[in-house]
């Protein structure tokens, strides 16, 4: 009776896992996404009052950028099952065989550990607190709760992007200030007008798979529209830190303009009719978002480093 | 009959090829080097950290 669990008819048993190399590993950690977020750490840990050794602000940065590879890796765990399904993410390590679910889940959860508890132990525990609170926010309250449920899941997750130059400064001062405060609210606004003029020429894509984006489930009229309300509360947004004292006039000019180049864009897909004007509108949209944040980011930190 | 029994509870041991051999070896190698920055990165900050209160502590 018993010998039947034991029968020659199961599967030959190959290794679970074990196929993947050390890039397919690193491609888990979302390197692309990863550097906007080494880039406005920088920039906090730049801004901060104070200074910092530069051994312990390069800690903090690296302790930032493997918790945001982290928080990457288990995301792509979670959604390996859509990951599939979408032509933008069909070739991720986990949909593709290259790396099994749970060597995923597993390298992520290694590395969240290990980058929170370095943050505290050689930078501070406010930093890391943070940076532990980031993660748990975008694996848990984005990718596993927010994403598959409501329209409203990249305004909320998107916080989880927003934290980067908010650890960096605390990673200086040991604190949370409003200064920091207005660096993440500029990425906050961000990320909406960026996240629903991607999602606008990939709607096809995230309908297929359940995923309730903003243009699935009210339409894309609804959708331009509220992408030019976020833009008009984002460009004022970015002139704050002008307005409190911590930037110069180079920043404000500079970021005034380019605030109105990206009004211009939002303007061009509000009033875009859908097909492939709108389209065309979307992806011009999200490639300046990508400079746009870039650029305003860069603007605060050359300021400092020239002093002015 | 004994050989027929022994055979039937055999466990198949994995098979690895080559190819899998390989990326392994990659793997392990990464998760050295790994670890030695990180060992070398808490040596640093450390070395940072007493910076000159070594030679000032009270003997």
């Amino acid at each position: 009776m018993s010998d039947t669990a034991y029968s020659n008819d199961r599967p030959k048993a190959l290794p679970q896992g074990g196929e993947g190399g050390a890039a397919d590993f690193f491609e888990l950690l979302k390197p692309r996404v990863m550097s906007l977020v080494i880039f406005t750490a920088l920039v906090g840990i730049a801004l901060a009052p104070g200074g910092i050794h530069p051994v312990i602000g390069f800690t903090a940065l690296l302790c930032i950028a493997v918790g945001a590879g982290a928080s990457g890796a288990l995301n792509m765990w979670y959604d390996a099952d859509i990951d599939a399904k979408m032509a933008r993410t069909a070739s991720r390590p986990i949909p593709s065989g290259r790396v099994a679910p749970q060597e995923a889940a597993v390298f992520g959860s290694v590395l969240s550990v290990f980058s929170v508890m370095t943050m505290g132990v050689l930078v501070n525990w406010v930093a890391a607190a943070l940076l532990a609170f980031t993660i748990f926010f975008y694996v848990a309250i984005y990718t596993m709760w927010l994403k598959r449920r409501t329209p409203q899941n990249i305004v909320i997750g998107g916080a989880a992007g927003a934290f980067p130059p908010m650890i960096g400064w605390a990673a200086v001062t040991g604190s949370v200030s409003l200064e920091s405060l207005v660096l993440f609210l500029i990425i906050f606004m961000w990320t909406p007008p960026h996240f629903w003029a991607l999602a606008l020429f990939r709607s096809g894509d995230y309908e297929k798979v359940g995923v309730p984006m903003m243009p699935v489930v009210s339409g894309e009229r609804e959708t331009r529209r509220q992408i030019m309300l976020y833009s008009l509360v984002l460009v004022p947004v970015t002139l704050l830190p002008g307005l409190m004292g911590f930037a110069g006039v180079l920043y404000t000019g500079a970021t005034a303009l380019l605030g109105l180049g990206f009004l211009g864009f939002a303007f061009r897909v509000w009033r875009a009719e859908a097909g492939s004007r709108q389209d065309k509108a979307a992806k011009n949209l999200f490639a300046y978002s990508i400079l746009y944040l870039f650029l305003v980011f860069s603007l605060l930190l050359v300021e400092r480093l020239l002093g002015l | 009959m004994q050989d027929d029994d022994n055979e039937r509870h055999k466990i198949e041991a994995p098979v690895w090829t080559e190819e899998q051999i390989r990326k392994r070896r990659q793997r392990n190698l990464a998760i050295a080097w790994t670890l030695a920055a990180f060992i070398l990165l808490f040596f640093v900050v450390t070395i940072v950290k007493l910076g000159g209160n070594v030679a000032n502590r009270p003997m």
